[in-house]
C-alpha cells in the first residue's frame, strides 16, 4: 500500500487549534506524512510539541524550509546556516539567477515557483538540466489551481502542461503537494491526481508524486541528518575503543581501503 | 445494436459549515464541469444525482464511464457552494450502487 505525503502544508506555528484540525484532517484523508514550513529560530519546545500532535494523529512530520532568497548569495549563505537544521530545503525562486543558483546545489530538495505570476517560473530547459544533475524537484502545488479563476487559472494549466514535458524529458522528479492554507482546500491523494490530470499529468506519475518522489527525498535527508552517516552509502554501525567504520552492506573496511 | 452504456456512480462527502441541498450539490457539480471542461465536455458526462442526505452530508451522482475522470476532477475542484467555503471528497466509484453504498460503509 502507498504511503502519502503531502509535502507543503501552509499553516501556521502560532495558531495550534488550526495546525490540529489540519494534522487530522490530512490523517483523515489517507495521508501518512506532512511536511510543515517552520521558520529557522524555532524553538526546540515548539517542535516537540508539534511532533505530539502529529503522533496523536497518526501521522509523521517532516521539518520543512521555505527560503525566499532575494540574490544567489543570500540564498548560499541560508543553505549554508540552516541545511543541516531541516529535513526539506525548499527555495522560491524569484528570479532567474536564484533559480539556477538553487537548480545546480545540491542542498535544495524542491524547486517552487510563482502561481500568479508566470513570468517568474523559470522551469526551462536549462533549468531542468541543472536541476537533473543535482537531483532537485519541481513542486508543483495545487492549491492555486483550486484558488484561480478564469485565464490565471487556464494560463498556469497551460505553463505546467508545458514543465512537466519539460520535467520529464530531463528526468526531474516532480512532487505534488497540497500548499493549503485552510482545511476546505485539502483534498484526498486520489483527489489530486485526478486534479493533476488537468495538466496532462498521468494518474500513476501523479501518485508517485505524492508517496515515491517525496519519500526519497526525505529518506535520503535524514539518512544525511543521522550522527551515524558519513558519506553516501557509508555509515558507523557499530562505534568500539578503536572505531570502527563500516558500509551500509555491514562489510568492514580495511584501513587500506579508501573510505 | 448499440452496446449498454457503462456507468459510474460516485458516493462524495460533503464538509461544509452549512446545509447544503440536492439543488446546491448538482449546481456546484454542474458548473465545476462547465467551467473546466466547457459545454461540449458537460455534455458527455450524462451527470445525474441520484441520492442526497444533507443530514448526512453525502451524495450519490452518476456519470458515464468515459467522463469518470472528467467529473472527479471537477469534483475536486469544487471550492465553495452558495459562496461559503465547502469541500466535496470523493468517498468511493462503483459500477453499481449496492457495491458504492457496501465500500462507503466499509
Amino acid at each position: 500500500m502507498r504511503k502519502f505525503v503531502d509535502s507543503h502544508l501552509r499553516v501556521s506555528i502560532a495558531d495550534l487549534d488550526q495546525l490540529e484540525k489540519m494534522v487530522s484532517k490530512s490523517s483523515e484523508l489517507g495521508y501518512r506524512l506532512i511536511g510543515v514550513p517552520l521558520p529557522p529560530n524555532l524553538m526546540r519546545e515548539t517542535i516537540h510539541k508539534l511532533q505530539r500532535i502529529c503522533s496523536d494523529a497518526k501521522i509523521d512530520i517532516v521539518t520543512r524550509l521555505n527560503l525566499v532568497p532575494n540574490t544567489p548569495h543570500e540564498l548560499l549563505l541560508d543553505l549554508r546556516r540552516f541545511r543541516r537544521m531541516f529535513e526539506v530545503v525548499s527555495v522560491m525562486c524569484n528570479s532567474k539567477s536564484v533559480a539556477r543558483q538553487a537548480a545546480k546545489d545540491r542542498r535544495v530538495d524542491l524547486l517552487s515557483f510563482s502561481a500568479t505570476n508566470l513570468r517568474k517560473r523559470f522551469f526551462d530547459y536549462a533549468e531542468a538540466e541543472l536541476a537533473s544533475k543535482a537531483l532537485s524537484s519541481l513542486e508543483i502545488e495545487i492549491a492555486p489551481l483550486l484558488s484561480l479563476k478564469g485565464f490565471s487559472r487556464i494560463h498556469l494549466l497551460s505553463r505546467l502542461r508545458k514543465e512537466l514535458v519539460i520535467a520529464k524529458r530531463f528526468g526531474v522528479p516532480v512532487v505534488l503537494s497540497s500548499g493549503a492554507k485552510d482545511p476546505y482546500v485539502m483534498r484526498s491523494p486520489y483527489d489530486y491526481s485526478s486534479l493533476a490530470a488537468l495538466f496532462d499529468m498521468p494518474q500513476e506519475s501523479a501518485l508517485c508524486a505524492l508517496s515515491e518522489n517525496p519519500l526519497s527525498i526525505i529518506k535520503r535527508n535524514r539518512e544525511k541528518l543521522s550522527s551515524d552517516y558519513i558519506a553516501p552509502g557509508i555509515r558507523i554501525i557499530r562505534s568500539l575503543r578503536r572505531e570502527t567504520v563500516a558500509s551500509t552492506h555491514e562489510k568492514t573496511i580495511s584501513p587500506s581501503e579508501d573510505c | 445494436m448499440p452496446r449498454r452504456m457503462r456507468r459510474r456512480y460516485l458516493h462524495l462527502k460533503i464538509v461544509s459549515e452549512q446545509l447544503v441541498n440536492e439543488k446546491d450539490v448538482i449546481d456546484a457539480v454542474w458548473s465545476a464541469i462547465l467551467k473546466l471542461f466547457g459545454e461540449y465536455g458537460a455534455s458527455q458526462a450524462n451527470l445525474a444525482l441520484i441520492e442526497c442526505d444533507p443530514q448526512k452530508s453525502y451524495a450519490v451522482v452518476r456519470c458515464l464511464h468515459k467522463a469518470l475522470e472528467m467529473v472527479k476532477a471537477s469534483i475536486a475542484s469544487i471550492t465553495e457552494i452558495n459562496g461559503k467555503p465547502v469541500a466535496v471528497h470523493i468517498v468511493g466509484v462503483s459500477g453499481t450502487l449496492k457495491a458504492l453504498h457496501k465500500k462507503a460503509t466499509m
